[in-house]
This record gives C-alpha cells, structure tokens and sequence, in this order.
C-alpha cells in the first residue's frame, strides 16, 4: 500500500472506502476526518485518557494507537455502531437516566469500555467495573454517576 | 509512506530485508504515540497484525520451558495458562497501561521498543529469556541480556524480527512490583522482578526503569545464596539495600534518582519477604 493508495476498512458492518489520506493516519483521525464518524473523541492521542475507545476485532482499543491502513482486516466497532438500527443501547440510555454525562467528551469511549465489559462478563464486581474504565478518563463527574447507571444496566440485564 | 500487512514470518523478514528503512510494526502503542506526535515519520511499515504464528504460546512441561509469541498480547498473557507457569509476567503485564493498551500491546512489541520502563523486560531478565529472531531463511536465538543494549535499543540486525520468547518454567515463587504515581495507568518509576528458584534457594533479581538497561543485581544475589541464617526481616531489608546499590538510577521528568534508589530498596526487600512467607 503506498501514498494516496485507496484501502478499505469494515466499520460497523459496512465497508468503508478510505481515499486520498495519508498512510500514517491513526484510525481515530480516519474515522472523524475522513469517514464523517465523530462519535470517538480525540484528546490525548497517546492512548491515556481512552475517549477514543473503540472495539476492534471483539476487542475495546484506543483508535489513536490504531494504525489505520494496517487494520484493513479488522472488523470495526464505533460507538455509533452499538446498535444495528441505531437507537439508544441500554448502556447509553442507563447515562442518560443516572446523569453520567456532564460535558460528554469521554462519553462515548466510556460505552464503548462498557460494552465490551459486559459482553466478556455480565456480572463484574464494582471492582472489576473500576478496572474495566481505569483507562477511560473523566475529569467531570467523579465516576459516581457512571458506576451507578452500569450497576443499573447490569441489574436490569439480568433481571 | 508504505504499509505492509504480511501473512507469514518469513514474509515480513523478506520485506524487513528489501526495506532496510522499513519500520515493524505490532500493537501500535508506542509507535502510534511517536507518529501521532510527528516525533517519527515513518516511510514504510511492516504491520505484524496479520501473521497468525506470531501470536500462539506454548507450554511444554516436559522440557519446563514456555514460548510466548511476540504477536501474544499483554491481556492475553494475563489471562491465559502463561499466567499459571510464570505468574510474574502476568503480573508485569497486569501493570501495563489500561485494558484498551493491554488488547493491543504486545510482549514482541516490548521488545522492540526496549524501553528501560518496559514492564515485561525485567521478568525476562530475572528468567533469563532467550529470545528468539528470524531474518531471511534463518533464526537465531540470543540471551535477554545480550538482547537489550542500551536504552531504547536492541542487538536486532537490519532484515531482523523478534519471533518470541523462550522462558523457563521455574519451581519457586516469583513476583513482579513497580512504583508509579498511581496504580492504573502509569509508566514505572522504578521496577523489579525478583524470581526464587526452590532447588537450591537461589534468586534472581532484575531492575527495571534505574538505568539504561535493565540491571540484574548480581551481586545482591550472590549475597543471598551466602546467608545461612533463617530469613528475617533484617535479612530482606538488607537484601534490599544490597539490591539498591546495583541500580544506575538517573533525574528525569518522571522522578528523582534518589527517589529511584529508595524505590528500589523498599520493592526488592518488599518481594522478598512475599518470596518467603508462602
């Protein structure tokens, strides 16, 4: 693959045509500049703060440490993508109802974590919730909030 | 800037060969950081992603020994049987990063980058790894210490890539501890591996982060192989003292290099002890 060469990535079920970038883009800019998906947030670019957090291959990555030309086989995740017709996923509507967002920028990195907890395990201890977001940063309101609505999704999925 | 997604091995050392200037490329989490900031500008990548033989481990309780594929990542380490045949690695890759820098980063990927903070490295030097290198229709096998040379820097040759690990499996406890401003998240200030070996009580210490390379506290470890006395509290803390006179710690943005030392000190009689109250 060199210069200007076109790729194409799989996100959220579609293919996607990847035209005139430059090669070294991380997936984070590929998703926002390029293919009109802002829904990961790019602050750090250095994978600290996890606002970029997506699912690639099954798993949540930051999207800025994704070399996006590599991960043309990858099966791709935004949180745009959590639900197939695009509606609220129980996670988001739990934030909505519990006041978990306050400025929303680590907002869609937090769901997209969530998500791929509690597909891996739909019962985690509040301890393993806290280890599943220790990379996903939040400076506005102090987790509380966050904790709550995911203890609520996780008591209404298995209700 | 060109970016090749290889299938095998013996493809990507082929494309290793014929780039010279060619970067390998496998979790991304250290590379991306230096394009994202322009410290890099990369003009060919060899992306590891796609080569599925570098990312399988294997356990052989015959000969006690594990190989751990360079494309194995630091979750899969930590949640794996690799986790049960050497518990201190999974714990060094239990203190990387957070869970999304830990589904990409990768034990090969540590290596590559060689940093004097990588968390794995210091296990690998206390289990005195042999790593294990392709290049163009040959492999070579080289010792960790001979394997890391300096700071960010590795004996590979031009056309080389690291295939994995080859590491013993050793009788006796073995732990891995690292001083960071916070638990989650955070490059080490200071780190040790200290691994016991239960036939003839011996231990192997090695430094992570308090100078250029990681530092195998030799000295500190033949001390202790001389010690007839039971161990006691006086015997870890002194071990540990022992252990920060072997550090090279430097002053940098992260810590002081007394800091450093101290650190030191406090983590390898902390391991000791927890070597020997099982």
């Amino acid at each position: 693959m060199s210069e200007n060469q076109i790729y194409t990535l799989t996100i959220n079920g579609a293919e996607r045509e990847v035209r005139d970038s430059w090669v070294g883009e991380s997936l984070l800019y590929v998703l926002r500049e390029r293919l009109g998906l802002p829904g990961a947030k790019g602050a750090c670019e250095q994978g600290e703060c996890g606002s970029c957090t997506v699912m690639v291959d099954g798993s949540a990555v930051c999207s800025c440490l994704v070399l996006a030309a590599s991960a043309v086989s990858s099966d791709i995740v935004t949180v745009e993508g959590l639900s197939p017709d695009g509606s609220l996923t129980d996670v988001q509507e739990s934030f909505i109802q519990h006041g978990a967002v306050q400025c929303g920028f680590c907002t869609p990195g937090l769901i997209v974590a969530i998500h791929n907890l509690l597909d891996e395990n739909p019962s985690p201890s509040e301890l393993q919730v806290k280890e599943a977001i220790s990379g996903n940063i939040c400076r506005c309101t102090g987790y509380g909030r966050i904790f709550a609505a995911v203890q609520d999704v996780i008591a209404t999925r298995s209700a | 800037m060109s970016v090749y997604t290889p299938q095998t091995i013996e493809e990507a050392v082929e494309l290793l060969a014929t780039h010279p200037d060619a970067m390998l490329l496998s979790g991304g989490t250290d590379f991306m950081v230096e394009v994202n900031f322009n410290h890099r500008k990369p003009t060919e990548v060899v992306s590891t992603k796609a080569i599925n033989e570098l990312k399988v481990w294997d356990v052989d309780h015959s000969s006690h020994t594990v190989f751990i594929g360079a494309g194995v990542t630091y979750s899969t380490i930590e949640a794996t049987e690799i986790a049960e045949v050497v518990p201190a690695l999974a714990e060094a890759s239990r203190t990387v990063g957070s869970p999304q820098i830990r589904a990409a980063g990768t034990l090969g990927g540590n290596l590559g980058t060689c940093s004097p903070a990588g968390d794995t490295l210091p296990v690998l030097a206390a289990l005195e790894a042999r790593i294990v290198i392709a290049s163009p229709g040959s492999h070579r096998e080289v010792a960790f210490a001979d394997f890391m040379v300096g700071a960010k820097k590795n004996s590979l040759r031009s056309g080389e890539m690291v295939v994995g690990v080859s590491l013993p499996i050793v009788r006796g406890w073995q732990g891995y501890a690292k001083v960071g401003v916070r638990n989650a998240m955070v490059i080490s200030i200071a780190s040790a591996c200290l691994v016991r070996d239960d036939v003839d009580d011996s231990v192997k210490v090695a430094l992570g982060s308090v100078g250029p390379t990681i530092i195998r506290a030799h000295d500190a470890e033949a001390w202790w192989k001389d010690q007839t006395v039971p161990r006691s509290k006086e015997m870890f803390a002194e071990f540990g003292a022992r252990c920060a006179l072997e550090a090279k710690p430097i002053t940098d943005h992260r810590s002081t290099a007394d800091y450093r030392r101290h650190a030191v000190k406090v983590l390898c009689a902390r391991l000791a002890a927890r070597s020997s109250s099982r």
